[in-house]
């Protein structure tokens, strides 16, 4: 399994370019976590599991991505700030399909 | 004013086991939070949801995990001051520390165990113009005293179970509820959104779907709100909003404490899990050290050795021992007593 390139910007408006495994069955919340691009305790709260939006993000790229589970489009409807391409990042797993994903993480 | 040997903030599942292990030395504990109930994440955010690495539990529940930690504790009486927020913190001549809450309960012991978790569960506020003006002026993100709501025209926002519960409660006791979420799918319970739409059948709760609240109206308290559905704007007169859209947890006043915080963490010396503050510990998520993980299981540990070091702090000089529960049993606050039986020895050849 190969890695993949991802590019995240993050609540300051900075943009940062990252490595992530295919391998490890990390989502976009936990790449953004092991990179520490969001301060502890403000992502990734409820430990992934779609029940606090702690995670949003808005996917910029055209890339294709897994259809939102009941659960993740439960949690979306009772968060700020979504958009049309707001996703909880705890429920997109990376695969070698998301080379050059890039997101931006919504405000805490 | 409360007096304890530990005072421990959070009564999520690292908490309630500091009961235990100060108990087998004898020290009693006291527990605050600021959630109504005991057990922190586990019972307010996934309390059906399993956890498979607590060690000699396959599989269980976050809900029976605490409590399983609730009935372990009973024994040793813990105190709890629920539905309060650890505010402020000072420490006597004597070293003895008092804790005051949001509500001004005060608790005085020479030890203070921070678990913590996250922080605080603070109310997630939807961001409406003025509402921090209506607050408690109409606005209520948490229900203290059903009993206001009684006969009174009540507006609940949210699609989760909090939601869909109060609407059941409050509508049961006469208040005339409309229930207003995004989208027409609740997130909650089976069971609670059944008894909902029982209750709209009978006329006895209105349910406004996909719809949110946009505005706020009132002089000097909470009139009018007004409600889009399908771009269309309609002003709804009320005496009560209650948006239900969850809590997300806040270090809060803990971080004006004088502690060493790192990545909104308490930085702790992994020899006792003790702040820079003599007296003061922090275990489970709230603190940080090299190597550290945000664990259930690493929680019970750093509770457990941080008791032995507070043993030492309230009983200086005395002498103590490491005991196997095995060996010894348990010696409850409450006059029980939990003991291994004795092995039968008898002779075979007689």
């Amino acid at each position: 399994m190969s890695d993949i390139n991802l590019s995240i910007k993050d609540r300051d408006g900075k943009t940062h370019e990252v490595v992530a495994p295919t391998d490890m069955a990390m989502n976009l919340m936990e790449i953004i976590r092991s990179y520490e691009l969001a301060p502890e305790g403000t992502i990734g709260v409820c430990g992934g599991m779609a029940m606090c939006a702690s995670c949003q993000c808005y996917i910029t790229s055209e890339h294709e991505l897994p259809n939102m589970e009941d659960e993740e489009e439960a949690m979306l409807s009772e968060a700020f700030n979504v958009k049309e391409n707001s996703r909880l990042g705890c429920q997109i797993f990376i695969t070698t399909k998301h080379e050059g994903l890039s997101f931006e993480l919504a405000p805490e | 004013m409360i007096k304890t040997d530990i005072i421990i903030i959070g009564a999520g599942p690292t908490g309630l086991f500091t009961v235990f292990e100060a108990g087998l030395l004898k020290l009693k504990c006291h527990l605050i939070d600021a959630l109504p109930q005991a057990g922190g994440q586990c019972s307010e955010i996934y309390p059906k949801k399993p956890i498979y690495d607590i060690p000699g539990f396959p599989e269980i529940l976050a809900g029976d995990l605490t409590e399983n930690l609730l009935e372990q504790s009973k024994q040793f009486e813990p105190g709890f001051t629920l539905g309060e927020r650890a505010e402020e913190i000072s420490k006597d001549k004597d070293g003895i520390f008092t804790v005051t809450t949001n509500k001004g309960t005060q608790h005085q012991a020479p030890v203070v165990a921070i678990a913590g978790g996250l922080g605080s569960f603070e109310p997630r506020k939807p961001m409406l113009e003025n509402i921090s003006f209506y607050e408690d002026k109409g606005v209520e993100y948490i229900i203290k005293d059903p009993e206001i709501y009684r006969d009174k025209k009540v507006v609940i926002a949210g699609g989760g179970d909090s939601a869909l519960d109060w609407s059941i409660f409050l509508a049961n006791i006469n208040a005339d509820v409309t229930l207003v979420h995004r989208r027409n799918e609740f997130r909650g319970a089976l069971d609670s959104v059944e008894k909902v739409r029982e209750l709209k059948n009978k006329n006895k709760i209105k349910i406004i779907t996909p719809a949110e609240i946009t505005q706020l109206k009132g002089k000097d308290k909470l009139e009018k709100i007004v409600i889009s559905r399908d771009k269309i704007e309609t002003e709804y007169e009320l005496d009560h909003f209650i948006p239900l859209f969850g809590l997300s947890p806040k270090l809060g006043p803990i971080s004006n404490w004088g502690l060493d915080i790192e990545k909104n963490a308490i930085k702790v010396d992994t020899f006792d899990y003790q702040t820079n503050i003599e007296g003061v510990f922090a275990i489970g998520d709230v603190n940080t050290y090299p190597g550290k993980l945000k664990l259930i299981l690493c929680g019970f540990h750093e509770a457990t050795l941080m008791c032995q070091s507070a043993y030492k702090i309230i009983n200086p000089g005395k002498k103590n021992i490491f005991k196997y529960t095995t060996v010894s049993g348990i010696d409850g606050f409450d006059g029980s007593r939990k003991e291994a039986k004795k092995p039968v020895v008898q002779a075979i050849n007689n």
